[in-house]
């Protein structure tokens, strides 16, 4: 390979400084393979980004002294992470994966310019020749969550802390509820948008403006354990675990979790890369593929009720169960997918109505 | 909403006003001395930090919170010395101080994230905790009563205590407190230590009080909510009592009114400006009633440099 | 014993060259001790941090674009402190400024032509001339202090930007995430030199520094202001009025800050995101002040702030330094620098205690 430093130059102002083009590839170099990773919060976020970084060390495990890996954390959504971005290429990493969906307009802009790089953006839509995208079907993890909530409420009142309405986070709702109210149609779940990623003391208060109206289930969809903190404190129910098994922080309430298990998928990227036959590509597995794990179920609840949400888990894995099967009427009262139908990709990726028994 | 909500919310907003009284009590003496400290989202980082670790490796909550007021107001020396002994601007100096904080805070609790800790929660006997009525006064963490308490002392110091009158005096007029022979430079050391340590409980308020788990800004911005706050209760502590809880009313209702079910009445930004609306709207009808004063501390943020 | 300030007659010209450097080389052996000791790579930290940047032409156009923000606003509140108007609130103006420039894109969407760009900076500096004249109107008719009205209408501009973002200008084919839709090529600022992230913010900065030098040494403007700030009074004497010179300071910095934000929103962003405030109104008092509030003085200063941040990148790629460790160095950088300005204006003399009783 060629080195293609080219260098141009200008005078700035009083400065005079010497600007490099950007462009210039690094000799790629024998030794092990380089993978970096950009990350919008600390590993021990306790939820997103701790669980790519479990994903990083998976990646190590199986390939040993082959890779290097480096895990740069909380690094700001906008040109913050184009430059780490750029920093890593630079630095001669060959797989780059961006973990947050606000990296996507940087990781394709810089892509253009390191070509023998690739590049694979989390929860992204834009793709290009060097660009991939990858998400799991953490949906289906909220149906099988949905379906012990919909047994275990006694107040038929389900409360729910989220973000931001972005689709990812609509899907959950939606998949929640309507799993949840298949078991019991009484069902209603109430939607507290904090708009913010990360206050864990108003996540705690937004659980406790919940229960105090009769919640007796929370789930959240924030990073964090703050909402089952509050659960166990008040002895409700209880909640789940967002991306991690959080069942240290509350140890009565921790119903199960949400796993983000992101191992399978890395592992598959590196392979591809070493045998050369990668090519840019939407990956979306769910549960059947092990990407989304569902953790171990809290002891107090009933063997039945285990059971049934197992059976759910197993019917995604079959595939003879899909989270968003008609009919499926939203709560203005619209009938959204009619009976025997299911929503396709694109539909999911639109998504920005609530189904029957939210309130958002 | 129904009247049976209404203790809940009272108890979930004093939890929440309480770090943001705190560290306002504490910057208000800082201020009524004549320094502006914009560091007290570092120092109170700074504070929660250290009390979730010392709470964790001792589960003594009291220890957790002297050493957590104690590394707070280490770190407002470092502002001191270099504000006070060596005059730097107050405002960069301040600014700086938050960054480092946010720092250490960050490195320091690597260790501790994924660890949960017991609550500090309610002393009293469960009967009165529990009472559907009477716990709107018992079921509260002994920091909300120590909150209160310092309302009381901080005004008791300031406007009945000699030691009090000086630290005005200093804050209003530094040169004739210089020339009566007052130190001007120690009585603000003192104020600036005093803040430093009121703000790392109020800090502590995090992990012991509001949600026991460590997290990097784990405070989300209520250290600039307290600067606020100081002055939207133009310096006085009884009016910071009640702007504390005001402004602690303000964001638990919206939650409430959300997890009711229904829509908030405005946009959460609203909400979330409103504390700043609220105090420079203060700040201008202050002025309006006493032309020409504007109520803040005369000598607020200005370096004193006798000899000049 | 004690030390005892002297305050010099005239600032020291050898100790205002000498300091930054001395303060930069104690952070770095400070910074080395101190990380080596709670096990870090110590001498990797600092090479990495403060090396990097400055030997490795691949990271001097990141220098530039991250000064150049900085540099444009910290020249703006230099006007203000000089004359003793504290402005603190630059990053409240930098957010006005970006939210004024995305509003002429948003209805300029469908039209294209060269008058579209500089017309979206015009707007942007007049947004953040109308959000400094808010603390301008309050301290000339009220005596309200601008300290605390510009800071807090920093916090209002913050949530009007998140409102906007996650409301009205959410993108529609966004998928639902807070940002606005993405700029078009006429809305867009172009790079100054092709091929690199350098756009024309960068030479912009240059030439706000030089005509605000020029300004400020040259012109009857610059000698107001002076005066105003030295000496109030002998300016009334003087012909000069005070609340002119603060409605002139506070416009000033304000525009600056506002052309700051468009630049950046136009430039590195390409559109408004919920993430777009990143402390460059903070971060750029820190700057003027290590400037010592003179145009050249802040170029140098934004430059290595600059430096701190983007070495603070390379060091978390390259030694794995993780970005808490970062963030010490800068506020040590910061404390050293700070407490270093002490020397221009004041011979520090030890003293014994005797002396210091007969000096009262």
């Amino acid at each position: 390979m060629t080195i293609l430093t080219r260098r141009t130059a200008l005078k700035l102002g009083a400065a005079g400084m010497m600007l490099p083009l950007v462009s210039s590839l690094v000799n790629a170099q024998e030794g092990p393979l380089k993978i970096g990773f950009v990350n919008v919060g600390p590993k021990d976020d306790n939820g997103w980004t701790f669980g790519h970084w479990v994903g990083a060390q998976a990646l190590e495990e199986e390939f040993g002294d082959q890779i290097e890996i480096t895990f740069v954390e909380s690094v700001p959504e906008g040109p913050d992470c184009e430059r780490v971005l750029r920093e890593l290429a630079q630095q001669g990493n060959k797989i780059i994966f961006a973990t947050s969906f606000g990296f996507g307009d940087y990781t394709i802009k810089v892509a253009k310019e390191f070509p023998d790089v690739i590049f694979e953006h989390a929860t992204g839509y834009q793709r290009s020749e060097n660009v991939g995208t990858y998400n799991a079907r953490f949906h289906e993890g909220r149906a099988v969550m949905g379906t012990l909530a919909g047994h275990l409420s006694k107040t038929n009142n389900i409360g729910y802390i989220g973000s931001f309405p972005i689709p990812e986070v609509v899907m959950g709702i939606n998949a929640f509820t309507l799993a949840a109210r298949k078991i019991n149609p009484e069902i209603t779940v109430n939607v507290v948008w904090l708009s913010s990623w990360h206050d864990p003391a108003k996540e705690a208060d937004a659980a406790r403006a919940l229960i105090d109206q009769g919640a007796d289930i929370i789930v959240q969809h924030t990073d964090g354990p703050a909402a089952l903190q509050v659960a166990e404190e008040r002895g409700i129910i209880g909640g789940f675990g967002q991306g991690a098994d959080m069942s240290a922080f509350a140890p009565k309430s921790h119903l199960s979790a949400i796993i983000d298990v992101w191992a399978p998928h890395y592992i598959q990227v590196v392979k591809d890369v070493m045998a050369g036959t990668w090519v840019s590509d939407d990956s979306w597995p769910g549960i059947a593929a092990g990407e989304v794990v569902i953790g171990p179920y809290n002891e107090k609840i009933p063997a039945d009720v285990v059971a049934a949400a197992e059976a759910v888990k197993n019917g995604i894995v079959d595939g003879s169960i899909n989270p968003f099967t008609g009919p499926i009427v939203d709560n203005t009262g619209t009938e959204r997918v009619p009976a025997g139908e299911v929503i396709d990709d694109a539909g999911l990726w639109a998504m920005d109505w609530y189904v029957e028994g939210v309130k958002a | 909403m129904n009247m049976d909500l209404l203790i809940p919310i009272i108890i979930t907003l004093v939890g929440a006003s309480t770090p943001i009284l705190l560290a306002a009590l504490g910057e208000l003496v800082v201020e009524k001395s004549g320094v502006l400290n914009l560091g007290v989202e570092g120092m109170m980082l700074i504070g929660a930090v250290v009390a979730f670790a010392v709470t964790f490796s001792t589960g003594n909550h009291w220890l957790a919170i002297v050493c957590a007021a104690l590394a707070a107001m280490a770190s407002s020396m470092i502002f001191a010395f270099l504000t006070l002994t060596l005059s730097a601007s107050q405002v960069a100096t301040g600014l700086a101080l938050t960054i480092f904080g946010t720092g250490f805070s960050a490195l320091f609790g690597q260790a501790y994230t994924g660890k949960p800790i017991i609550i500090f929660d309610s002393m009293f006997p469960d009967e009165l905790e529990n009472h559907p009525t009477f716990r709107v006064f018992f079921d509260h963490s002994p920091l909300v009563y120590f909150s209160l308490f310092m309302v009381f002392a901080v005004w008791w110091f300031l406007n009945k205590t000699r030691s009090g009158l000086i630290l005005r005096a200093v804050g209003e007029n530094d040169f004739s407190a210089h020339s009566i022979g007052y130190s001007v430079v120690k009585v603000r050391y003192a104020a600036v230590a005093f803040g430093g340590a009121m703000a790392g409980i109020a800090g502590s308020c995090f992990p012991l009080l509001l949600t026991p788990q460590w997290a990097e800004k784990l405070t989300a911005g209520r250290g600039w909510i307290a600067l606020a706050l100081v002055v939207f209760a133009a310096w006085k502590p009884f009016r910071l009592l009640a702007g504390a809880y005001l402004f602690g009313l303000v964001m638990t209702i919206e939650l409430y009114t959300k997890a009711s079910g229904s829509m908030g009445l405005l946009p959460s930004e609203f909400w979330a400006a409103l504390p700043y609306l609220a105090t420079i709207i203060v700040l201008v009808l202050i002025s309006l009633r006493r032309s020409g004063n504007s109520a803040a501390p005369a000598c607020l943020g200005k370096p004193f440099m006798p000899g000049q | 014993m004690q030390i005892r300030l002297e305050k010099r007659l005239e600032p020291s010209k050898a100790m205002l060259y000498l300091t930054p450097i001395g303060a930069v080389l104690v952070t770095a052996i400070v910074g080395m001790i101190v990380f080596s000791l709670i096990g870090y790579d110590g001498i990797g930290a600092v090479r990495e941090i403060f090396l990097t940047p400055i030997l490795n032409p691949l990271k001097w156009q990141d220098l530039a674009v991250k000064s150049a923000p900085l540099i444009i606003i910290a020249v703006g509140l230099s006007i203000g402190y000089r004359a003793n108007v504290w402005n603190i609130g630059a990053e409240g103006q930098y957010v006005v400024g970006a939210l004024f420039g995305t509003a002429v894109a948003l209805v300029t969407r469908d039209m294209s032509g060269p008058w579209i760009l500089p017309l979206m900076i015009v707007s942007g500096m007049i947004g953040g001339m109308l959000w400094a004249s808010v603390p301008a109107l309050l301290k000339t008719r009220l005596q309200v202090n601008e300290i605390l009205t510009s800071l807090m209408l920093t916090y209002v501009a913050i949530q009007i930007l998140n409102y906007v973002v996650i409301g009205p200008w959410k993108d529609p084919m966004g998928f639902g995430f807070p940002q606005t839709r993405m700029f078009t090529d006429s809305q867009l600022l172009p790079r100054f030199i092709p091929g690199t992230t350098v756009h024309w913010g960068v030479p912009i900065a240059a030439i706000v520094a030089l005509l605000v030098w020029f300004l400020m040494s040259r012109s009857v403007f610059g000698f107001q202001i002076k005066v105003v700030g030295a000496a109030p009074s002998a300016a009334r004497y003087g012909g000069f009025s005070v609340n002119k010179t603060i409605w002139l300071a506070l416009l000033c910095s304000g525009g600056l800050a506002g052309l700051a934000g468009v630049l950046e929103a136009t430039g590195p962003f390409g559109r408004l995101i919920q993430s777009f405030p990143t402390n460059y109104g903070f971060t750029a008092i820190i700057v003027a002040f290590l400037g010592r509030l003179h145009p050249i003085g802040i170029v140098f200063a934004g430059l290595a702030m600059a430096i701190c941040v983007v070495g603070g990148e390379v060091a978390q790629t390259t030694i794995k330094l993780p970005v808490a460790a970062v963030g010490i160095f800068q506020a040590m950088m910061l404390f050293f620098l700070l407490a270093s300005d002490v020397l221009v204006r004041y011979r520090l003399r030890v003293v014994s205690r005797g002396d210091v009783e007969v000096a009262r």
